[in-house]
């Protein structure tokens, strides 16, 4: 046993640097902040580079200009800095430049509290852009998920070139917590597919179902990068059809590999009539609740996700069919269990969620499962 | 190289736009550099100067209203190699103030080229941040209650190294261009040019009104000498070169026999300045080194100098799932302003929590056993009252043990700070 102490914001940073990020651009605010404080000391011993924006809009330019001339870059934010990533974000999607962005949520609308939680941008990181293209986002529950989580998401930026969230929460970010490094798992690194054809590069033509192959502005071969309606040689474009497989490809090349995108835990019981769905650090007041439940002779079954967005519309629908109930606890006032009443249409779905400031306690989530 | 220009993509300004003579000097420009197509990337705004990097056979990223220089900022952090240019028009500028203002803050090696031609042409000529406050312009009377701003005195004072005005209609753009793009800093081209498309439609600017405006207020010339500095990028390196190791976490073994190995929830109640997080943490190390899983949050003024400082530790031989206080085992009272932050807690303590309360700190009524104890008394300061708590909790070998908080002091403190905080532990153990 060899355990770390650190908060879930160090262990991004720490996952970061496991995946190879080497450019970080951010702007300071609680309860993000201490994420850019541990790139800081992380990156430049590593021969690595960290910057402060002079806003978030602009940090969001860094990280585009640098993840565009090859680098992995990470920059971390809270709800107040997403609204003003919105434009950046837009223009990752479409113009597939990969990059991931820590989310340490707090607790809106607006400037709300600085340092209290809630799971409040849940809709707003898969919604917060124009044309309604998909993006990645992953919840951790806890600081060594923080870790493994960042490792994916770089991984799926890389393979997608997209943008990929981690949903971290104050609860989470500024909470130091001990684990074994020996329980670690982190996936082997996923790096950009480089262009290696002999025909001329065309810096947007992949197949239909991937993210095209990369090559570095700045590199041998000239590229182009536009945020704009472009074809595959990156110049603006009218062409319907043309525009249409742009489009088809955004999504496509996120669904078709929906398997290997989604992950979750999960905790099923023998003969329970109740799933209890949960995400981020809500998951682990499930995990208490139901196993007091289970010890007053109501045990519960439980999946927690991971993989937020794409939905995993198949686990979900694979998961819920043998029970009779779905619970769903959000530390919000309702945003992703509306993706679930719609995937499992038809399914008794109740709902428990709680905007307030403090942690949702086990016993609320008991009674929520006990007054059906 | 005798020109950078895309043949198949050519210009396609208006008739007698300025743009068109700029992005021949640019290319004319280019070839007098001689440097590589591959080692330049043009990088463009919004607007009609935002088409620039579809005329050339360079690198090109085109982006988002206002952003281009943070773009390029990136680019040119990722890759010092790259000849970076930035083209952006008068509405750019107005926009992207902000970006712009830090850039000439931090004097990367790049060019920017602001295409000045007094309007908003590609919207339908509405007033920008450099429009004459007499002028017609396509937003009826709104220009007439601002004044145009001076883009080469802000850049100037913002400290762009480099900054000159020029006729877009001048024989000596692509030389000056060459100057630019060779100086080793952030340099910033001015051009004033005619948007015939809209502007010069209803108001009076020509080549010749433009050399007027020049002669009233003559180019800063290039070199700024009190803004002469180093290129951001190479201090930016240098600065980073001399940051010290990386730091590896901090790896905690359990070597330690718990003597009270179940689940603990310990509260520090106190104030800013009184070393409360510290002292949280020290809890920590000392139950991770006795096998524990260990959690703590910790909630302080957004004003650190003022206000209750409390921490909220779980110990617990299972993994922790809620990471809230639920049923404290411990309390440690060390401050008022600490008690008032959780004042609710104290009646529905149970009556197996153990306070320990400081004697000048006054508690709310609570069925907890609770032990009074004088720090002042025992001459310890305000600021070891949640040290010295936790030498009486390894006195009563509750929690910690003194083997394990000397481990937890020794791991988290250097030499001089760990012999001095020994000594307050003394005092009581
Ligand atoms: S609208 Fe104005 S700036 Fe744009 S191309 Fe026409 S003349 Fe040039």
């Amino acid at each position: 046993m060899a355990f770390v102490f650190m908060e879930g914001n160090e262990a991004v940073a720490r996952g970061a640097m496991a995946a190879g990020c080497n450019f970080f651009a951010g702007y300071p605010i609680t309860p993000a902040t201490t994420i850019f404080n541990n790139m800081l000391q992380m990156l430049p011993p590593k021969g690595g580079t960290c910057i402060q924006g002079e806003d978030e809009i602009a940090s969001m330019g860094y990280c585009i200009g640098a993840a565009m001339a090859g680098k992995k870059v990470l920059t971390a934010t809270s709800g107040p800095g997403i609204s003003l990533y919105s434009e950046h974000i837009s223009f990752a999607i479409g113009s597939e430049i990969p990059l991931v962005i820590a989310n340490v949520q707090r607790l809106g609308p607006s400037t709300g509290s600085a340092t209290r939680g809630a799971d409040s941008d849940i809709q707003f990181m898969r919604w917060g852009s124009t044309s309604g293209a998909p993006v990645i986002v992953l919840a951790p529950k806890d600081a060594k998920d923080c870790l493994e989580l960042t490792v994916h998401a770089f991984n799926f930026a890389e393979e997608f070139r997209c943008p990929v969230f981690i949903a971290s929460n104050k609860e989470i970010g500024m909470t130091k917590e001990s684990f074994d490094m020996d329980d670690l798992n982190l996936p082997p690194l996923v790096e950009r597919t480089p262009y290696t054809g002999s025909d001329p590069y065309v810096p947007f033509a992949a197949d239909p179902d991937k993210a095209p192959p990369f090559l570095p502005i700045g590199g041998k071969t000239l590229v182009r990068q536009t945020s704009s309606t472009h074809g595959p040689d990156g110049y603006i474009t009218i062409d319907p059809q043309i525009i249409a497989d742009m489009q088809q490809r955004l999504h496509t090349k996120l669904n078709a590999a929906m398997d290997r995108i989604t992950l979750y835990e999960e905790n099923m019981v023998p003969d329970t009539d109740t799933l209890v769905i949960s995400y981020g650090l809500t998951s682990r007041a499930v995990t208490d609740a139901a196993a007091a439940l289970a010890e007053r002779g109501r045990p519960v079954s439980t999946l927690s996700l991971k993989t937020l967005w794409p939905v995993p519309e198949s686990l979900l629908l694979e998961k819920a069919a043998p029970f009779k109930r779905i619970v769903v606890i959000e530390m919000n006032l309702g945003q992703y269990v509306n993706e679930i009443k719609r995937v499992l249409c038809g399914k008794k779905v109740d709902f428990y969620g709680q905007m307030n400031g403090i942690l949702i306690p086990p016993a609320k989530i008991m009674e929520a499962i006990e007054n059906e | 190289m005798n020109s950078f220009l895309n043949t198949s993509r050519p210009p396609v300004f208006c008739p007698g736009c300025t743009h068109d003579r700029i992005t021949k000097s640019l290319d004319a420009a280019l070839v007098k550099l001689g440097i590589p197509d591959n080692k330049t990337v043009i990088v463009t705004d919004i607007g009609c100067s935002g088409l620039f990097d579809t005329f050339f056979n360079v690198h090109a990223l085109h982006g988002v209203h206002g952003r281009a220089l943070t773009y390029a900022a990136g680019l040119k952090l990722a890759d010092p190699s790259l000849n970076v240019i930035v083209t952006m028009g008068d509405g750019g500028m107005g926009i992207g103030g902000a970006h712009v203002l830090a850039a000439c803050r931090k004097n990367l090696d790049m060019t920017l080229i602001i295409l000045n031609n007094f309007n908003f042409g590609m919207t339908g000529g509405q007033y920008s941040a450099t429009t004459p406050s007499d002028a017609q312009v396509g937003s009826e009377f709104l220009n007439q209650a601002e004044i145009p701003m001076d883009i080469c005195g802000v850049v100037e004072s913002a400290g762009a190294t480099y900054v000159s005005r020029i006729s877009g209609h001048d024989d000596g753009l692509s030389d000056e261009l060459v100057s630019a793009m060779q100086y080793k800093g952030f340099a910033v081209v001015e051009t004033l040019g005619l948007c015939t498309g809209r502007y010069t439609k209803r108001n009076q600017l020509t080549p010749k009104v433009i050399d007027q405006m020049i002669e009233q207020r003559p180019s800063p010339g290039g070199m700024i000498a009190r803004n002469q500095r180093p290129e951001y990028g190479e201090r930016y390196r240098q600065l980073a070169k001399e940051k010290g190791k990386f730091p590896e976490p901090f790896v905690v073994k359990k070597q330690f026999d718990m003597p009270d190995a179940r689940r603990h929830e310990v509260v520090i109640l106190g104030s800013a300045g009184m070393r409360i997080v510290t002292a949280g943490d020290m809890v920590c190390f000392a139950g991770i080194s006795g096998g524990l899983n260990v959690s703590i949050k910790n909630d302080y003024n957004i004003t650190v100098l003022r206000g209750q400082s409390v921490s909220e530790i779980l110990l617990s031989p299972d993994t922790i799932g809620y990471t809230g206080i639920e049923s404290p085992t411990v309390v440690l009272a060390l401050s008022d302003e600490g008690v008032a932050r959780r004042q609710k807690i104290f009646a529905g303590l149970s009556s197996d929590t153990y306070v320990l309360k400081e004697a000048s700190v006054a508690i709310p009524d609570t069925p907890a056993q609770v032990e009074e104890i004088d720090f002042k008394a025992m001459k310890i300061k305000k600021t070891d009252w949640a040290l010295a708590s936790l030498a009486v909790l390894a006195s009563q070998k509750r929690v910690l043990n003194k083997d394990m908080l000397v481990f937890a002091l020794k791991s988290r403190f250097n030499e001089k700070v760990f012999n001095l905080s020994m000594e307050t532990v003394e005092k009581i153990l």
